[in-house]
């Protein structure tokens, strides 16, 4: 039942996310923007169409669009995002998530190469360099979780309850500081990568999906709004008290999820990208930020 | 019965290359001997692993020497891969250096001798049959490196081999006689309890490191690897990195059975050089543009799993925390047998596509996937495998050392040892995403894209049986990594037989039948995903690549394999001192530019090559005493002789 409630959550909101992204972006410029549920017009039109293939791909390109939306979806099912626990929860299933999302990018990126383009293969090189500086992020803030919670498993890991944010607030601040990067670093949104680019200007993630087209670009779209939904979800899971109700828990969830999404917006509108050089020491930063909350609880 | 089964597999495979040595027309019978030979030498072990211990013993006219072989369930363990391999190998071989090429005979011989030598190795009962098997594998492994002696490149890679084995032979006869001091026995019988902490011990445990460090390929050991593992032939480099290296880890893994506790320096030692080996061989990998090189530093990279691994096993153990042991000890073991298939399917494929593309260069292939799709395929799902992707097997012996990483923060008291045991989980971390940049970049470049050069362009599949011997490999990672509870009461008995004192494993198989189900769940749901979106794709338009609008786009346009790479050997300059080479074009026009890089080997060539140098530049002076002349050797040794006498009636 949980499980049915919070797979329509994650499958039926998640092009929201972009939609509001968007619309706090073009409210902080002053201007009214596309419509809340653009994204969802954008996935409609792109299923109807056809699809191109390059001449030179194999197999292995049509791979990372189907891989870029069952992983988000997978991963999904480890977070408890209604009720206290999440639909598929054992000992260890964080690591898992996290390398659920490294299967995804293995992917992506394989499909991108497979087009023979230069400019592809230099948003490739750079997402796995960046990737390699951002998982070690994740995993600090993981162990430092571990650590507060006792447990082994996202379930129990992120519903942190009062107490612990009474023991640990300090360590938990860090640990959301320090994902909210990776989740910017993950999801291409400035200072990282220019979502709203293809071109030369933003060579990380999107600049991989330039010969993708028809349904399998829409899966590609809809792929990255479940991740952001689940990386926004996985932060919101730590800032969040749970009830225990279902319902009221989904509601939660998705308020936090959404808002989460007006800060993205906000900081999508109050920074530029940064050059390419300063994206290592940022990622760096992360997790050293999250190796901090490490020490903290350790002590 | 196992013992049986095992020894008529090590004498198949031993005797194998005869009848191509004889003539060259019975290189079939070798195929045949050998795939055999493995095949009963696999059910043997395997019955090893699942029935008890068994014993054979034969006499032998050598002081102290007894033709004894024991499979217990961590003989049979690291036996079952060799054996395996050996098949696999031995028919890859068939038509991988058919009878009609140069030296098919000498190959056959001296790979028949290196697996069956290999496979003596792991289940010898007697220090001086290890000893005997253990100088076989080194010395066939030497013939195997040198096969095309004609160039330079083989013979440098021959001889750095045979010297650093020689290291270590040196100190595993001393391990041996070490040994024969402790228990006054020629046999593996466990020490007395507290023998780690005497200085013998100590002495015992250094050896030990170096010994078997040098043979594994443990940073900073590893010298000899790389360019042997690139020298060999690519059947016999599967079956030297798949199971060669593990010797080292057999040997490892013995001692520290026969030990009831190690210091926990030793432990600390291995953990640290474990990670240390990881993270730098994953990173050394990235920067080759060798294939075969780059696979090999990816073996520096596996073993170093696997002895941090080991490190956490002796480290909680020591300390007295017998569920992280249990996972650490696990963990490597299992990571032994996955590293074993996946690292030889990985070289196999690789061997098929340089077989087809004439060149070892990553940046002369491309688009092989069009034109070899089953050896593609094979190499993605190594690959996949390598990286420790869920759902193959690699993703499970790395998620047991995980969660021993995790393990060790969420019940352990503040400090204490199990600070160096969460270590583990940022280093793994690392190196998976590492490993992950590297295995795009090879399998992108290798085998997607456009061809760069014609030959790459001209390529066919390999033949039924090259692909055929990949076909068990790939069963293997599938099925290690689908259904791994299955495999749990297997690894829990290797795991009792490496550390006897131990609570006997059984949460191994409850702990892995949650990653069973998601991996399952993982596999369905993606192959129908990708099932159906190539479905709803399949009368799809076809154009050329789009790329921003280029017209025309070349294969030189292609991002190269450098590129790829050049981000993260910026990150680990510090550790990898690029050399690159070529003015940059600094006018408006420039008219002609090369550019130029490769990474060196830091240890081997920074740091070993320019003092053993100097070493032969000092030792230069005492050749002053050797003329070759054979009067003066005489004169030598009787004023030697003389001395000695007059020391002794002193």
């Amino acid at each position: 039942m949980t499980a049915v409630l919070q797979l329509l959550l994650v499958v039926l909101t998640a092009p929201l996310l972009l939609g509001v992204i968007t619309r706090t972006k073009a409210i902080v410029a002053g201007r009214s923007g596309p419509p809340l549920l653009q994204a969802y017009y954008d996935l409609g039109k792109l299923l109807r169409k056809d699809t191109v293939l390059s001449s030179t791909t194999t197999w292995v390109f049509l791979a990372g669009p189907a891989m870029a939306v069952v992983v988000p979806l997978l991963a999904s099912l480890l977070l408890p995002l209604a009720g206290p626990r999440a639909p598929l929860a054992f000992t260890g299933d964080l690591i898992l998530f996290v390398y659920l999302f490294a299967l995804s990018r293995f992917f992506t990126t394989v499909a991108a190469l497979d087009t023979g383009s230069a400019f592809e293969g230099m948003g490739v090189a750079r997402e796995v360099t960046f990737a390699a500086l951002a998982e070690p992020a994740l995993f600090f803030g993981l162990l430092a979780l571990a650590r507060i919670s006792g447990s082994l498993s996202l379930s129990q890991l992120l519903t942190v309850d009062g107490n612990s944010w009474h023991r640990a607030s300090a360590a938990l601040v860090l640990i959301i500081a320090s994902w909210f990067i990776v989740l910017l670093a993950e999801n291409s949104r400035v200072p990282f990568d220019d979502p709203n680019t293809h071109l030369e200007l933003t060579m990380i993630h999107e600049v991989m999906v330039l010969d993708h087209s028809g349904p399998a670009f829409g899966l590609i779209l809809y792929g990255s709004a479940l991740k952001l939904f689940v990386f926004s979800a996985l932060i919101a899971d730590v800032a969040l008290p749970r009830t225990g109700n279902p319902l009221a828990d989904a509601a939660a969830t998705l308020g936090a999820v959404l808002g989460i999404c007006v800060v993205i917006g906000l900081v999508e509108s109050s920074m530029a990208r940064l050059r390419l050089v300063r994206v290592p020491q940022l990622l760096v930063a992360a997790s050293l930020v999250a190796g901090f909350a490490v020490v903290l609880v350790l002590r | 019965m196992s013992a049986i089964l095992v020894i008529t597999g090590v004498v198949l495979c031993m005797a194998s290359g005869l009848p191509s040595l004889a003539t060259r027309r019975a290189s079939a019978a070798t195929t045949v001997l050998i795939v055999a030979g493995g095949a009963i030498g696999l059910i043997g072990a395997v019955l090893g692993l699942i029935g008890g211990t068994a014993g054979l013993s034969l006499p032998w006219h050598i002081p102290g020497g007894a033709l004894a072989i024991r499979v217990d369930a961590l003989s049979a363990f690291f036996a079952a891969p060799v054996f395996l391999l050996a098949g696999a190998g031995g028919l890859y071989a068939d038509r991988y250096w058919p009878a009609a090429r140069m030296r098919a005979g000498y190959v056959r011989a001296f790979f028949g001798l290196m697996t069956g030598a290999l496979a003596l190795v792991m289940c010898a009962a007697n220090t001086i049959l290890f000893l005997a098997a253990w100088e076989i594998v080194a010395v066939s492994s030497f013939f195997l490196i040198a096969t095309e002696h004609e160039l330079a490149e083989s013979r440098s890679a021959a001889w750095i081999y045979v010297t650093a084995s020689h290291v270590a032979t040196l100190a595993l006869f001393a391990i041996v006689v070490l040994l024969h001091g402790f228990t006054h026995s020629w046999a593996f019988v466990p020490l007395a309890p507290g023998s780690g902490a005497l200085p013998a011990g100590h002495a015992l445990l250094c050896l030990a490191f170096i010994a078997f460090g040098i043979k594994a390929g443990l940073m900073p050991f590893h010298i000899w690897l790389p360019g042997a593992h690139a020298a060999a032939p690519s059947h016999v480099s599967a079956v030297m990195s798949g199971v060669g290296i593990k010797m080292g880890v057999y040997g490892l893994v013995r001692l520290l059975s026969l030990f009831d506790a190690v210091p926990s320096a030793f432990g600390t030692t291995l953990l640290l050089a474990g990670i240390a080996s990881s993270i730098l061989g994953v990173a050394f990998a990235i920067a080759q543009h060798d294939l075969k090189r780059l696979l090999a530093y990816h073996s520096i990279e596996n073993i170093g799993i696997i002895v941090t691994g080991l490190g956490i096993g002796a480290l909680a153990q020591t300390h007295g925390q017998p569920l992280l042991a249990v996972l650490g000890y696990a963990g490597a073991l299992l990571h032994v047998w996955n590293h074993g298939l996946f690292k030889a399917l990985l070289f196999l494929s690789a061997g098929a596509a340089i077989h087809s593309a004439h060149t070892r260069e990553i940046d002369r292939m491309g688009g092989l996937g069009r034109r070899m799709p089953w050896t593609a395929a094979a190499f993605l799902i190594g690959a996949v495998a390598i990286t420790g992707l869920p759902p193959l097997n690699g993703f499970v012996s790395e998620w047991l050392l995980y969660v021993a990483g995790f393990t060790s923060i969420t019940c352990s008291p503040h400090g204490g040892p199990s600070l160096l045991l969460i270590l583990v989980v940022p280093a793994l971390a690392l190196t998976g995403a590492l490993a992950l940049a590297c295995f795009v970049k090879a399998f992108g470049t290798v085998f997607l894209g456009v061809p760069r050069s014609t030959a790459a362009a001209d390529a066919r599949e390999v033949p039924a049986t090259m692909r055929a011997a990949m076909a068990p490999l790939i069963l293997g990672c599938a099925a290690i990594g689908l259904v791994p509870a299955l495999f749990g009461p297997l690894l829990g008995r290797a795991v009792h037989a490496a550390a006897p004192r131990l609570p006997m494993a059984a949460t191994l198989t409850a702990l892995l039948q949650p990653i069973q189900t998601s991996a399952l769940i993982i596999a369905g749901i993606a192959i129908a995903a990708v099932l159906s979106l190539l479905a709803l794709t399949r009368r799809a338009a076809t154009a050329l690549t789009w790329d921003c609008g280029y017209a025309a786009p070349t294969a030189r346009m292609q991002y190269t394999a450098s590129s790829t790479a050049r981000g993260v050997v910026g990150l680990f300059g510090w550790a990898m001192r690029p050399v690159i080479h070529g003015p940059r074009p600094f006018t408006i026009f420039p008219f002609a530019a090369a550019f130029e890089s490769h990474v060196p080997d830091t240890v081997l060539d920074r740091a070993l090559l320019p003092v053993l140098r100097g070493a032969r530049w000092v030792l230069g002076f005492a050749r002053y005493f050797q003329h070759g002349r054979m009067q003066l050797y005489l004169l030598y040794l009787g004023v030697t002789l003389v001395a000695l006498l007059a020391w002794s009636a002193r």
